[in-house]
């Protein structure tokens, strides 16, 4: 391939080699055919999401990722001739970074095996991730193999370098020459760094513009801050000190939330030890089913564009104001009964209640949701405000507004896109595709060949997050530095070298850039505390101080009375981000296109979501297609119908459709984003809904929604367990366990088990993502999903209660129960899957001949069968994802969670070679374990009573799945409790 | 034989042999068909026969070297046209040693015209059914000797005795053992009639060797109807226990509707149902082909008819024990298992079984319909169907509604698994018609053991 064949790559010194006739001459057809990273033939392979084109691309481009082994070394490369003490080949090695979203940074420690990264894990120490991520975070790893990402500079479609670059840059792009019509839009960033050199960049330029913008925007809030305050604020929740929450149309606990901080939060007062521990208890209204609105005790649907009416109707219910309150009446679906109940919860509890509004409110309704916490005194307890810490963080729309005006006035010499997707993203109604055009050169740095890679003249691959220098700060200020975990895979250049030479006109390295900046700030310790802070992964005492702050009640709320107004008449389309692609930048992320939607259960799509009510009156079933239209801009989008959605509201996620992609992200799902516009940002009011011709697959992992009113997830009421502490003794049938035999004797050693908490769990995806990295599982595609063979080792099982207007949603994770009495074992008949004396229930792959008998006889459906090769043809680079201690399955073999036996084992030679003789409570994490932000799962051995998870067993909420089945599973249950307002029951 | 018509024991039970023929008549008869060229029909149909049998082995290349992701089954679903196929084939098995050594030992006498096929459709038919077990696992180049109780180094230990898989092995590597034996041993009196009648050097030395030097003299009559005697009680056990076993498979689970102990009875009358209905299929066809009305009488269909109707209303009650005891149990996994065989999504597998095996065969109960060739052909043929369906509807349906909704599927089959079932039947009619052309298909010593019964018979009769 063409690393075999470089037409006289840049400084190659020495004798100049060449192959063939055509390459000496540099024939254009040549130079073509070496330039085209896949050939023909091979770039065309991905035209749908089938299974085998997955894994084709999979493979190609995972091989093709060793492209990186053709670049030149620039640093001197020193064998490890001696060996290093840390460095054990074959070890992992630990390094604490970090990634940001929405600018704001997670602590993460990512596991390196031989210099390559192999596992992303919270950083326990960072205050915004205490040990755990979300599913994004996880998907990083992927993303950094992904073989689709940009690799080299481009000067349109031609091949340069990044000398050419900045040699074109040096004077097109000096303060003569640009000057004025300078413009760089780039992503969120909360980076120190950048932010001084943006400070240089102001200087240098003194006319030029900077701005920030992101798809997923949460802009809202601050504005709502600054309405109420007078400057845009960020407001910090603390839901751990709250016992009354109600969310608007805020699903804190998925995806309104740049870290999984609330998760963990909120969850710590959901954590019922006995029957007389105290629990929050949680409102939620919303137009979506989300997350949130799972976990809730009550949820009522609302219009999201109806929110503002039930806070101004909560308002006047706690007479916020102390004067007569404007109203606008109620939100369609929610009863006064629900407003004055919850009205009466909240003030209950003043101080320790918190109302929180969704990104997608407008300001208004933020600064109505400020005065109202104000009011029950929750400010300063429950809810903190500091300085943001991104910048201009509450006016990006408008600052794109004026970019595209600028650009088509012609004003824009120079434009700088920094990182994201812009002609992808941007309100439609800006039609900056086009205004782009009207720039003199446009110069594009991102990770992937995208739209907005395709639109500029310069395309300048960007690094991974791992794989250069960089720092950012975590919502509350605290800075983290991250380190890069490996050299760059391809030609590419983090942002803030870029931001360096726009700022000085030099090339620096982003070491140097982020360690000047540091050791600036901290003077004569600098290297100490370099050290220190690559070490923790943080910088220690850069937070911002909390606030506060005060609002003038009557003079906001008469600002707060003027901007919210009734929601217009008919449909409204509201924006999600996806729980998969966010978005769009995971699109190419096979792993998140499978992990399934935590409530629609939907792989490799977005769809419509409407409720079931809206679906009669449109007479759509899932999958019609609908035509979506706002202001006269249409799209087509197939419906699916989502339980307890609002009716007359259709939700649509953002990131799909992408139309320049990656293999595995090309073509997927719809894109929404031609009906968002400047107005309609985030809710487009006064949409109109129709069925539209022909019907469209959607695939889900699960078919069935309904618990068929067997036993499965067991759920109470609070009052009622205390009441009755025996209560789910009561909801399983349990026979007495009778055996013949007498049985293993499991009293010494390690008992393996686990514990799950299913009043902390939010289904989130994290451990299904999380299972999928550590244990090297593959992604089979949409059309094999929909055959029914999904690889994931733990699903998160979704089923609804109650009606199908209204229903209530409970989740399950569900992986390997590990059964005593496994059916698995004593069916199969090459004894390929074994009871360990430690109590696992143990897959020998090579033993394993493929008869699928254990899973047909596993009742809980949590076998995976390798029906084809999955791994095939896999070149060498492509295999750096994997997890060296775990085993790639082959083709024809049964698969499944073995608890991370890999990690047992680790610890316990660990423990070994440390010369102590047991392992302590809480050294062995699995993975799903160790990334739930709900801290859920707990594993640990039972045969220790002391234990974690032998107490949680001998709690009264403790169950076996199926019980009546004797199958005695290693993994129980804790029943789910919801913590209902009598008032409401 | 104008004299037998007016005997009114003849009326009663008409002779099994007709036409009057005579010792040399039925070697005539049957040893001719292998004698000369087959009739243009024979042609036609092993030239298809042979183009299916090769589609099966396309489609079972494709499979081992893709992966059985080729075929339809998925999670839930581990199992579906795969073991029903499976299944399906070793119950046609069924009737050739129930013919031979059941009826053998109840001196049944009709079954001499019919017994050599029925056993040769039997070995057929178990290796069709033998091609499933292996092939249907995911990697058959280790299934094909790990499952075999020897020394091996991959796996450095046994195999696992309690797995019903085992149990299979076992079961059905003994029954097509002992099957084989019994038809071979059946045949050699007649291979020798053939060595005898060889007319090419090259018949001559085959059937000289295949006979094993017999000579038909008094010693080796006794012998070989001691070992024939022995042979038919050592099978008898195995029509039942083979049967048994492979519906351990499902018995041994904890899914419902698998979990039954009436499954060893159910599955063995079924067996013998769609034993009987194929032997019925192939001999109607063989009769009309090689003009063999005389030796393959109407009596002879009409008690296969007979023990159709019999097995059928088994099979009949059977599916309605497994309704009442699911409602009897109480266990609301069982009921779902069977209010959703008749009433989800597989309605339609549930209802064209009831169709086929319990409605039917009911025209049995008419001797008009037992005695009419057209009507018990069609029957045979819906039988044959209906069998299938009912180790669809129990594997499939059983499998894609279990215990928890969130892993519930749906299966449908691909083109190779309809390649690969039709593909058997291919290699199953080759087979046959092979048999058909090189062998004695009706074994000539014994049709004339009951023609010297009947001779005597007549003679005493005249006088």
């Amino acid at each position: 391939m063409s690393e075999l064949i470089q037409i006289n790559p840049q400084g190659v010194t020495g004798k100049n080699y060449w192959r063939s006739l055509d390459a000496i001459e540099q024939n254009p057809e040549f130079v073509q055919w070496v330039e085209r990273e896949f050939q023909e033939n091979a770039s065309e392979m991905l035209d749908n999401g089938s299974r085998r084109n997955l894994l084709k691309l999979m493979a190609a481009s995972f091989g093709l990722a060793g492209a990186a082994a053709c670049r030149r070394p620039v640093e001197p490369i020193l064998p490890h001739a001696k060996g290093l003490e840390t460095v054990v080949h074959g070890n992992a090695v630990h390094y604490a970074t970090a990634a940001t979203t929405g600018g704001a940074a997670t602590g993460l420690i990512v596991q390196c095996h031989d210099g390559r990264p192999t596992k992303v894990e919270g950083n326990p120490r960072h205050p915004y991730s205490l040990g755990a991520t979300n599913a994004h975070a996880q998907a990083l790893l992927l993303s950094l193999y992904d073989p689709d990402r940009a690799r080299h500079v481009h000067r349109g479609a031609n091949r340069s370098s990044w000398d050419e670059f900045f040699g074109w840059a040096q004077t097109a792009l000096s303060p003569e020459q640009a000057g004025s019509g300078m413009r760089v839009l780039a992503e969120r960033s909360s980076s120190p760094t950048l932010e001084a050199l943006r400070g240089e960049v102001a200087k240098r330029f003194p006319a030029a513009r900077w701005l920030e913008f992101d798809a997923v925007s949460f802009d809202n809030p601050r504005a709502g801050a600054e309405m109420a305050f007078g400057q845009p604020m960020e407001p910090h929740y603390q839901f751990q000190k709250a016992d009354v929450v109600l969310a608007l149309d805020a699903d804190f606990l998925g995806l309104d939330s740049v870290s999984i901080l609330p998760v963990k939060q909120f969850s710590a007062k959901r954590k019922v030890e006995t029957p007389e521990s105290a629990m929050n208890r949680l409102y939620a209204a919303e137009s979506n089913y989300t997350l949130t609105g799972a976990m809730a005790d009550h949820r009522v649907r609302a219009r999201a564009s109806e929110i503002g009416t039930l806070a101004l109707a909560l308002a006047k219910e706690l007479n916020v104001s102390g004067a007569e309150l404007k109203v606008l009446g109620n939100a369609a679906g929610v009863s006064d009964k629900f407003v004055a109940a919850v009205a009466k919860d909240l003030a209950a509890h003043r101080g320790r209640s918190l109302v929180i509004a969704g990104p997608r409110q407008p300001a208004a309704v933020h600064a109505l949701v400020a005065l109202i916490n104000q009011a029950l005194g929750n400010t300063g307890e429950t809810v903190v405000y500091t300085r943001p810490v991104v910048a201009e963080s509450a006016a990006s729309l408008k600052q794109v507004q004026e970019l595209t005006a600028d650009l088509n006035s012609g004003k824009v010499t120079a434009l700088f896109l920094i990182g994201g997707n812009p002609v992808y993203s941007l309100p439609a109604d800006l039609s900056f595709g086009e205004a782009v055009k009207k720039a003199k050169s446009v110069v594009a740095l991102t990770q992937e060949a995208n739209e907005t890679w395709n639109a500029a003249e310069w395309r300048l691959p960007e690094t991974h997050p791992f794989e250069a220098w960089g720092d950012a700060r975590a919502l509350n200020g605290l800075a983290s530095i991250q380190q890069p975990l490996i050299a760059p895979l391809h030609d590419g250049k983090p942002a803030i070298e870029i931001a360096g030479f726009l700022a000085r006109g030099e090339r620096l390295s982003s070491h140097d850039l982020v360690q000047t900046y540091w050791s600036a700030q901290w003077g004569g310790e600098a290297k100490k505390r370099w050290q220190k802070a690559l070490y923790d992964g943080f910088v220690e005492g850069t937070e911002y101080p909390a606030q506060s702050p005060a609002a003038e009640i009557t003079a906001v709320l008469a600002k707060v009375n003027g901007e919210l107004k009734a929601a217009p008449e008919g449909w409204e389309a509201v924006f999600f981000p996806s729980a998969a692609t966010w978005d769009g930048r995971y699109a190419n992320n096979a792993w998140m296109q499978e992990a399934p939607d935590p409530m629609t259960k939907l792989v490799w799509d977005n769809a419509a979501l409407i409720s079931p009510a809206s679906a009669n009156e449109l007479g759509v079933k899932d999958g019609d297609y609908l035509a979506i239209s706002v202001n006269g801009r249409e799209i087509k989008a197939p419906a699916m119908i989502q339980p307890g959605h609002a009716d007359k509201s259709v939700s649509l996620s953002l990131g799909y459709g992408r139309a320049a992609c990656g293999r595995v992200g090309q073509g997927v799902g719809h894109s929404v984003e031609p009906l968002r516009t400047v107005a309609g940002f985030h809710i487009a009011g006064g949409a109109t809904v129709r069925k539209d011709g022909g019907s469209y697959q959607l695939v889900t992992t699960q078919e069935h929604h309904s618990m068929e009113g067997r036993a499965i997830v067991l759920e109470s009421a609070l009052a009622t367990y205390r009441e009755h502490p025996d209560t789910f003794e009561h909801m399983v049938h349990s026979l007495p366990r009778a055996s013949m035999y007498s049985g293993f004797d499991y009293s010494q050693g390690y008992q393996w088990g686990m514990a799950i908490d299913l009043t902390s769990c939010i289904g989130c995806n994290a451990c299904v993502v999380a299972c999928q990295a550590e244990n090297n599982i593959p992604v089979v595609g949409k059309e094999q999903v929909r055959r029914g063979r999904e690889m994931h080792w733990i699903r998160m099982d979704r089923y609804y209660t109650g009606s199908e207007e209204d229903p209530q949603v409970v989740t399950q994770p569900m992986a390997c129960q590990q059964c005593e009495n496994a059916p698995c074992e004593a069916v199969c008949p090459v004894a390929a899957t074994v009871h360990s004396p430690e109590g696992l229930n143990d897959m020998a792959y090579n033993r394993c001949v493929g008869t699928r008998y254990c899973a047909n006889n596993c009742p809980y459906k949590v076998r995976r069968f390798n029906f084809f090769n999955y791994h095939k043809a896999i070149e060498e680079t492509s295999k750096m994802v994997f997890n060296p201690d775990v085993t790639v399955r082959m083709r024809g073999v049964m698969e499944k969670c073995t608890y991370c036996v890999q990690r047992i084992q680790e610890k316990k030679i660990e423990a070994k070679a440390d010369g102590r003789r047991t392992l302590r409570d809480g050294q062995v994490v699995t993975a799903c374990q160790q990334v739930c932000p709900a801290d859920a799962i707990v594993f640990g051995n039972i045969n220790d009573p002391e234990s974690r998870v032998a107490k949680l067993k001998k709690q009264e909420r403790d169950y076996e799945l199926l019980e009546d089945l004797n199958t005695r599973p290693r993994t129980t249950y804790l029943a789910k409790l919801r913590n209902p307002n009598p008032e409401l029951a | 034989m104008a004299d037998l018509a007016i005997d009114p024991r003849m009326e009663l039970n008409p002779p099994l042999v007709q036409g009057g023929m005579t010792y040399a008549d039925v070697t005539e008869k049957v040893a001719a068909i292998t004698e000369q060229a087959p009739p243009k029909q024979w042609y036609v149909v092993f030239g298809i026969s042979v183009m299916l049998a090769g589609m099966l082995f396309a489609s079972l290349g494709y499979l081992v070297v893709t992966g059985i992701g080729v075929w339809g089954n998925n999670s839930p679903v581990g199992w579906g046209w795969d073991i029903t196929n499976f299944v399906w084939w070793i119950g046609i098995g069924h009737a050739g040693t129930l013919i031979s050594a059941i009826l053998f030992l109840f001196r049944q006498r009709w079954r001499t015209s019919i017994n050599r096929a029925a056993e040769a459709m039997t070995l057929f038919a178990v290796a069709c059914a033998g091609i499933y077990p292996l092939f249907h696992t995911g990697r058959p180049w280790r299934a094909a000797y790990w499952l075999f109780p020897m020394p091996n180094e991959a796996l450095h230990m046994w195999q696992n005795f309690r797995s019903p898989l085992m149990w299979d092995v076992f079961a059905v590597s003994t029954y097509a053992t002992v099957s084989a034996l019994f038809w071979y041993v059946g045949l050699i009196p007649d291979l020798a009639t053939l060595r005898d009648r060889a007319k090419t050097k090259i018949r001559q030395i085959i059937f000289g060797i295949m006979s094993f030097g017999w000579r038909g003299s008094a010693r080796q009559w006794r012998h070989y109807e001691l070992a024939y005697l022995l042979l038919a009680g050592l099978s008898t056990p195995l029509v039942l226990s083979v049967h048994s076993i492979v519906s351990f498979d499902f018995a041994v689970s904890i899914i419902p509707g698998w979990h039954t102990t009436i499954f060893p009875p159910y599955f063995v009358a079924g067996a013998i149902f769609s034993g009987f209905a194929m032997v019925v299929t192939l001999m109607v066809t063989a009769r009309y082909v090689y003009n063999l009305q005389d030796l393959i009488t109407i009596k002879h269909l009409e008690n296969m008819c007979k023990v159709m109707l019999a097995t059928g209303m088994m099979v009949g009650f059977a599916y309605g024990t497994e309704f009442f005891i699911a409602w009897y149990s109480a266990n609301p996994f069982e009921r779902f298992a069977f209010v959703n065989r008749a009433f989800g999504p597989y309605w339609w597998a549930y209802w064209s079984m009831i169709l086929c095996n319990v409605i039917s065969p009911q025209f049995f109960w008419f001797k008009r319909f037992r005695t009419s060739i057209p009507v018990m052909f069609i029957l045979s043929i819906f039988i044959n169907i209906g069998m299938w369906f009912e180790r669809f509807v129990i594997i499939a349906t059983s499998l894609h509604r279990d215990f928890l909704p969130s892993s519930w599927g749906y299966f449908s089959p691909t083109i190779i698994d309809i390649s690969t079932f039709v593909g058997t039947m291919g290699l199953f009619m080759t087979l046959f018609l092979l048999f058909l052309r090189f062998l004695p298909a009706i074994a000539i010593s014994e049709v004339k053991g009951v023609l010297h019964h009947q001779i005597n018979q007549q003679k005493g009769g005249a006088h």
